[in-house]
């Protein structure tokens, strides 16, 4: 078959699938969400629709399409509607540079899987070589969705919210960016499947044990929870001080974008964070070569949902910050803790020659 | 040949949306034409093998400067531009200049230039080890006293900041 041809095909299945897989991940991320929290509130969650509610997504889903779409008076109508889908297109290009496994060989096909990623003439796969650069310009990108969103709406409370989600965004890319170059400096690339590759062969070799990126690690869990708004660090939509924060004025659809970015982007997180320190897909494999393909899957996505419980264990167990506090707990604290870390690592490097 | 057509793209839409910018009456519009300008700019370096460049390009101009520029049109509530005399001033000196610079342009690259070989990606030293080898090995001096100049620039922004507060 064409090369350029088969390039295509393999492109849009990879993308169908993975859209499918991780709209469906983000829908009942929302029923575990609310399964669990209520289990640690001593209550019981969603239960009616289905066993165990497990329908319960499915008729969200339906609700938010045949909700009414109220466009209030005296927004600024294209920002306005622009500004969910900008909002849900940043979380989910960023999901294409995610190696989730290793290559996978169908019908004498052999690709990588990774939507970035290409098999050369050799049989070598290879993905975008500065992968994690991109990522993190697509970080930057989302902060428009959310800011735009509230200034478009026209109402005090979605301002002050996109105000405070902007400055909280912008504030801890810093410390989020910083915590990743001591992982960086130790691998040396910014391909991410190259730096899964180097993590390969037993747990010592993480960037989390085998790199003692400790700090690295939990400075980047906190920063990005700050980037998801996510508990502690959800004053954007603190609904004691702003009813819903930047989305207040949106309903139906356009409401559920915004709620699908922000599971899409604590999935994505939850994917850099096990790429980037605990080795992505490595794990113990056996059986045929389709069964060799699939296993590091499943040991991937058993890291990303263990960082997903862990996003709502700490909800259902922290209470949320207070914004001067945020501030300096980013600036004062993480900041600082990043940049020793950087130096620490480098000095390491320097010694192991 | 897929080059071409993705350089036609990008090229088009980044013409467009410079064009949508200057054009445009409200000044969030504009910053935001400006963002898409950022972007396709990106996508160009991206086109020239310059991957790093591209990257920077977007989390810098993109992501950080644009951030600025929105949240200060958002802080000011700036609302619609008028048509001023010196507007209309800029408009007759400024779309004859415009014809001119773009005629200079394109005589010096394709009448005088003459060498218009194309190039293939990779040959073009756009890799971050290769900016990054030039930069902290050749260029190791111009680029700690830019680093000092910034340091400076913050320092005197919170000075003025400290001296507009209650203190």
């Amino acid at each position: 078959m064409n090369s350029a041809l088969t390039f295509l095909l393999t492109a849009v299945v990879k993308i169908l699938i993975t859209i499918f897989v991780l709209l469906t991940a983000v829908a009942y991320t929302v029923w575990l969400e609310r399964k669990v929290v209520g289990r640690m509130q001593n209550r019981w969650g969603p239960s009616r629709v289905g066993p165990f509610g497990l329908l319960q997504p499915l008729a969200d889903g339906l609700k938010f399409i045949f909700k009414e779409d109220l466009t209030p008076p005296y927004v600024h109508q294209f920002v306005y509607i622009m500004a969910p889908m900008l909002a849900l297109i940043a979380s989910l290009s960023a999901i294409a540079l995610i190696p989730i496994g290793p290559t996978i060989t169908l019908g004498g096909i052999t690709t990588p899987i990774q939507i970035t990623g290409v098999t050369n003439a050799a049989g070598e796969s290879s993905d975008i070589g500065i992968g994690l650069l991109i990522l993190l310009g697509i970080t930057s990108i989302s902060v428009y969705g959310v800011s735009l969103a509230g200034w478009s709406s026209n109402s005090k409370y979605s301002l002050l919210g996109s105000l405070r989600a902007s400055a909280q965004m912008v504030s801890y890319e810093i410390a989020l960016g910083l915590s990743l170059v001591g992982v960086l400096m130790l691998s040396g690339t910014f391909s991410l499947r190259e730096i899964v590759r180097q993590q390969q062969g037993g747990f010592w070799h993480w960037n989390f044990f085998g790199g003692f990126q400790f700090v690295a690690f939990f400075i980047y869990i906190m920063a990005a929870y700050a980037e998801t708004n996510r508990i502690p660090f959800d004053l954007p939509e603190a609904e004691t001080e702003l009813v819903a924060g930047y989305h207040t004025e949106y309903s139906a659809m356009k409401f559920a974008m915004f709620f699908m970015a922000e599971y899409t982007n604590m999935i994505t997180v939850a994917c850099v964070a096990s790429v980037l320190f605990l080795g992505g897909w490595s794990g113990p494999v056996f059986g045929p070569p389709i069964l060799q393909s699939l296993i590091p899957i499943f040991w991937f996505l058993l890291r990303v949902f263990f960082f997903i419980f862990l996003y709502i264990w700490i909800r259902g167990t922290l209470p949320r910050f207070r914004y001067d506090q945020l501030m300096a707990f980013g600036w004062k604290f993480l900041l600082p803790l990043a940049i020793a870390n950087i130096v620490i690592t480098a000095f390491f490097i320097a010694v192991r020659g | 040949m897929v080059h071409l057509i993705l350089f036609g793209i990008f090229g088009a839409i980044c013409a467009g949306a410079a064009l949508n910018m200057v054009l445009q009456k409200h000044p969030i519009n504009s910053a935001l034409s400006l963002i898409v300008v950022m972007v396709s700019l990106a996508m160009l370096y991206m086109l020239l093998g310059a991957e790093f460049v591209a990257a920077v390009q977007i989390i810098v101009y993109a992501g950080a400067i644009m951030v600025l520029f929105v949240f200060v049109i958002m802080l000011l509530n700036a609302g619609e531009e008028e048509h001023t005399k010196g507007s209309r001033v800029a408009m007759l000196i400024g779309f004859p200049s415009l014809l001119v610079g773009a005629g200079v342009l394109v005589y010096t690259l394709v009448l005088k230039g003459g060498n218009t070989a194309s190039l293939a990606i990779g040959q073009f030293h756009g890799k971050a080890e290769d900016i990054s080898d030039l930069l902290f090995k050749n260029f190791l001096l111009p680029f700690e006293v830019t680093s000092v100049l910034i340091l400076i620039a913050i320092m005197g922004a919170v000075l003025l900041a400290r001296k507009g507060g209650t203190e």
